[in-house]
């Protein structure tokens, strides 16, 4: 079994000031254990964000985090993410399918050829059978495994599914109730759950929580809820190239970010996720690594185009644009973050070739506002939706301070409507039409393009809005609808990518929403960590991490 | 006796029930959905008018409120919406976590405050008396969620001599008194014993002062009493009003600090509460909130009761 170590077990880094020691070393040997901890030789020690385990059933809760930690650790899906590279927006490749095809007539039937020689944790084999069990686990309400834990967190991911049947004992056909190109990065989603291990425990879920089985890199040996989940290396992983570096991984819940530090400087975990940004010089000074890269995530405006709304004069939307210092923001993030020029980052796929140069330009700012009958001395007044914290939202407070500042000074006077995060994102999730978004003409949700469908087509689209989409203003262009109706339906992934960056330049000019930074996802990790690799994605891959 | 401690069992039944009522009020006044944590991100009305119904948010909140309560009254506090574990079974290890937390810093604070303002209340000399007031007041005045992150720093960070955070090693699921589980136990007791060390310290100096003041102090002594005798007297005459500061302390602790479990990732009610609130999750934060109540009730009602014991006074006042 595992143990914990402090950091002078591990040989961790020296005090960073020599008169610190002097002060202290008295105290320090008082205090010093007098043994120290047995520890096997490949503990990877992780300080999540997560007050609590996610659900550890098949489809995990909590978000990205909880399909980060449990969901992509334990479990597979059909198709997988790629998350072995840096230098590139993380693709899917082959899951438990080794690959796959839609039918070029229908357009909705889509082939699944499954892998074979894969097993779940429990020993069981992994085929067509599992497939069609998990779905009916989803989605077949009269089903015994039917499990509305696992149907709430997987709701987005099944609405196109219309049925499902093996062909054979290896082979999987799903039908979708429309063309959808964008259908494989759904069913990345849809994580596979041993049906054996369901059924020697009874069927009852709430047992299969403490010992699920999955096929996934890593099996949980305990999950001591709010405190704490230890893996074990699944050495009989299907993907040799992803057995686990490490034997054991003890995921640690500790949502207090300077408290994660702390963790981290004091010896007690190795890797940590959201570092404070004022901490990252005293954590390299302290000899430890901080990584960042870019990943499918935007810290936005998003804007309500209603007949009251200012926003719906687009001279007023690039003004916005333009009156950001984003620079200056970034300094004030500590260099954790990058300035977005769009909905994605310069150089991904989807970027396109927008006309409209987004950048800190306050006297175009003020020409366009002068333009549309606005002044510093007459200002636009709006109100926008803000929030206290939450999942990606960066620190909201003293940036939409630094903004409205900004707004200010070009002639656009801000007011905010603060709250907590879950009442934020249930007014994200009404839309604007909303009766409480009464009087709201933006609203600060920070938002990922992990797929087209939430990055671009579902934003975009006129035809997407709230619930089945994610067009919270109403914003609405016939050129954006052609071009998002097209991706949709583009099977040929380069001329997807294609239609979908011309999307994205539209958006971009028609100045959809007010795009502020990209965060820099920033991870600390001890001094002796190796292997980690930053994808560009919110999700990452722990199986080449080690300690030592 | 008996009819007293009856009638004050009788009286705590109101006071828990007018708790769960505004509790429930107030959790449902806040702004915001209570399912709004689980619903997928373009949740259509039909599943979030499923989960409702399925929780019994659907229902008017006076029927919500008496169906909870006669759930309560069965035992059942219902089931977590995040973790879709028993409430019970998410209160009941986070209780115990807090309750050791609690019964460690309120042994090192009361044992520090009452040294401390015993020395002080007794001391003529001006230099002891203000250095131990220096003290209660910083012990009272001083986040303790600062003084827990600077003692993080300083003993953890700098002179990685004790755990920065956490419960106990890995590998255990219960905590046990080994030298690695009193470790990590530490840092949060000896933050969390700041506020009843100080707030005892100046409460028993003062109540030693003002009882060494009294005529009937200076009739002992005239009587020719020895000074031990004397000081038992005074502290029997100064402890029914400590002892009532000490129930407070005490179950002020029990009902876990929220700040101090998340700066030392603490899986205790105050960890707990916290993770309630930001993930909206009503049955446990009703759940958390009752069983919290009805422990601050309890020990009050068992201050009181002491108190009577103790001072004959109080029962017939």
């Amino acid at each position: 079994m595992a143990t914990e170590a402090t950091g002078a077990d591990r040989g961790g880094h020296s005090m960073t000031r020599l008169s610190r020691r002097a002060v202290m070393g008295a105290a320090a040997a008082a205090l010093a254990p007098r043994t120290g901890f047995s520890e096997p030789a490949s503990v990877l020690r992780v300080g999540m964000t997560l007050a609590d385990i996610p659900l550890t059933t098949g489809q995990a809760s909590q978000g990205g985090e909880g399909q980060r930690f449990i969901g992509l650790t334990l479990y597979d899906a059909l198709i997988n993410w790629d998350l072995s590279h840096a230098d590139r927006a993380a693709p899917l490749q082959p899951g438990l399918a080794t690959s796959w095809s839609v039918d070029p007539e229908t357009k909705t039937v889509w082939t699944f050829h499954l892998r074979s020689g894969v097993k779940f944790h429990d020993g069981s084999s992994f085929n067509a059978e599992s497939v069609i069990w998990n779905l009916d686990k989803l989605m077949k309400k009269t089903s015994p495994q039917y499990d509305q834990a696992q149907v709430t967190q997987s709701g987005p991911w099944i609405g196109t599914t219309a049925s499902y049947r093996a062909l054979d004992d290896m082979t999987v056909q799903i039908v979708t109730t429309l063309p959808d190109a964008v259908f494989p990065y759904q069913v990345v989603n849809i994580s596979m759950s041993s049906p054996t291990r369901w059924k020697e425990l009874g069927g009852d879920w709430s047992k299969v929580a403490e010992h699920p089985s999955g096929t996934g890199p890593w099996i949980l040996e305990k999950a001591v809820p709010r405190d704490r989940a230890e893996l074990r290396r699944n050495a009989g992983y299907w993907d040799p190239g992803r057995v686990p570096k490490s034997e054991h991984m003890i995921l640690r819940c500790i949502p207090d970010s300077t408290t994660r530090l702390s963790a981290l400087l004091s010896g007690q975990v190795d890797w940590i996720e959201a570092p404070p940004p004022d901490a990252v010089s005293q954590i390299r000074s302290a000899g430890m690594q901080v990584v960042t890269n870019v990943y499918p995530h935007i810290w936005p405006y998003q804007l309500s185009f209603l007949p009251e709304s200012p926003f719906r004069d687009i001279r007023i939307r690039k003004a916005a644009n333009l009156a950001i210092d984003r620079d200056g923001l970034v300094k004030l993030l500590g260099g954790l973050a990058l300035p977005a020029k769009g909905m994605v980052t310069p150089g991904h796929p989807w970027f396109g070739k927008p006309t409209f140069d987004i950048k800190y330009d306050p006297d175009t700012a003020k020409a366009l506002l002068k333009d549309a009958g606005y002044s510093p001395d007459k200002p636009v007044k709006a109100k926008f939706l803000i929030s206290t914290s939450g999942s990606g939202q960066m620190q909201p407070l003293p940036m939409n301070e630094f903004i409205q500042e900004n707004l200010k000074e070009v002639g656009i006077e801000v007011s905010f409507d603060t709250m907590d995060w879950e009442a934020l994102r249930a007014r994200r999730r009404g839309g604007v039409e909303a009766s409480d978004n009464k009087g709201a003409d933006g609203i600060n949700n920070s938002w990922s393009f992990t797929d087209p469908d939430i990055g671009l087509i579902g934003t975009a689209w006129s035809k997407k809005r709230p619930p089945g989409g994610y067009n919270w203003g109403g914003f609405s262009d016939a050129e954006a609808d052609d071009l998002a109706a097209r991706a949709k339906v583009e099977f040929d992934p380069a001329k997807q990518n294609e239609l979908l960056a011309q999307l994205h330049a539209r958006m971009v000019d028609q100045a959809m929403w007010i795009w502020v930074v990209h965060d820099l996802n920033p991870r600390a990790l001890g001094a002796n960590v190796k292997g980690y690799v930053e994808a560009q994605s919110w999700f990452q891959d722990l199986t080449p991490v080690s300690v030592g | 006796m008996h009819l007293y401690i009856l009638r004050r069992l009788l009286y705590t039944l109101p006071i828990i029930v007018g708790v769960t009522i505004v509790c429930f009020s107030f959790i449902h006044l806040a702004p915001g959905d209570p399912i709004s944590a689980v619903l997928p991100e373009n949740a259509s009305p039909q599943v979030v008018a499923e989960i409702k119904a399925a929780y019994g948010f659907d229902k008017p909140l006076p029927i919500q409120y008496l169906k909870w309560l006669g759930h309560v009254m069965e035992g059942d506090f219902g089931t977590s919406i995040m973790t879709h574990r028993s409430v019970v079974s998410e209160v009941v290890p986070a209780v115990a976590n807090t309750a050791l937390l609690a019964v460690t810093a309120i042994l090192l604070g009361f044992t520090a405050g009452i040294s401390l303002g015993l020395i002080a209340g007794f001391s003529d000399r001006r230099m002891t008396d203000r250095s131990v007031t220096a003290f209660a007041v910083a012990g009272i005045s001083i986040p303790h969620y600062w003084l827990g992150m600077v003692m993080v720093v300083v003993f953890a960070v700098l002179l990685r001599a004790l755990p920065a955070n956490g419960m106990g090693p890995a590998g255990t699921d219960i905590w046990l008194f080994t030298a690695d589980d009193l470790r990590h136990l530490v840092l949060p007791a000896a933050t969390l014993a700041m506020i009843p060390a100080g707030v005892l310290a100046r409460s028993v100096r003062a109540m030693v002062i003002e009882t060494r003041r009294q005529e009937f102090v200076q009739t002992l002594r005239g009587k020719g009493l020895g000074r031990l005798r004397v000081f038992l007297h005074i502290v029997k005459n100064a402890a029914p009003p400590i002892l009532a500061i000490m129930g407070l302390q005490f179950a002020q602790l029990l009902g876990g600090s929220i700040l101090v479990e998340t700066v030392f990732a603490w899986p205790g009610t105050g960890f707990l509460l916290n993770a309630a609130i930001a993930t909206r999750d009503l049955p446990l934060l009703q759940g958390t909130v009752i069983v919290l109540a009805t422990f601050f009730v309890l020990t009050n009602l068992v201050v009181d009761i002491l108190q009577t014991a103790i001072d004959p006074r109080v029962r017939r006042a």
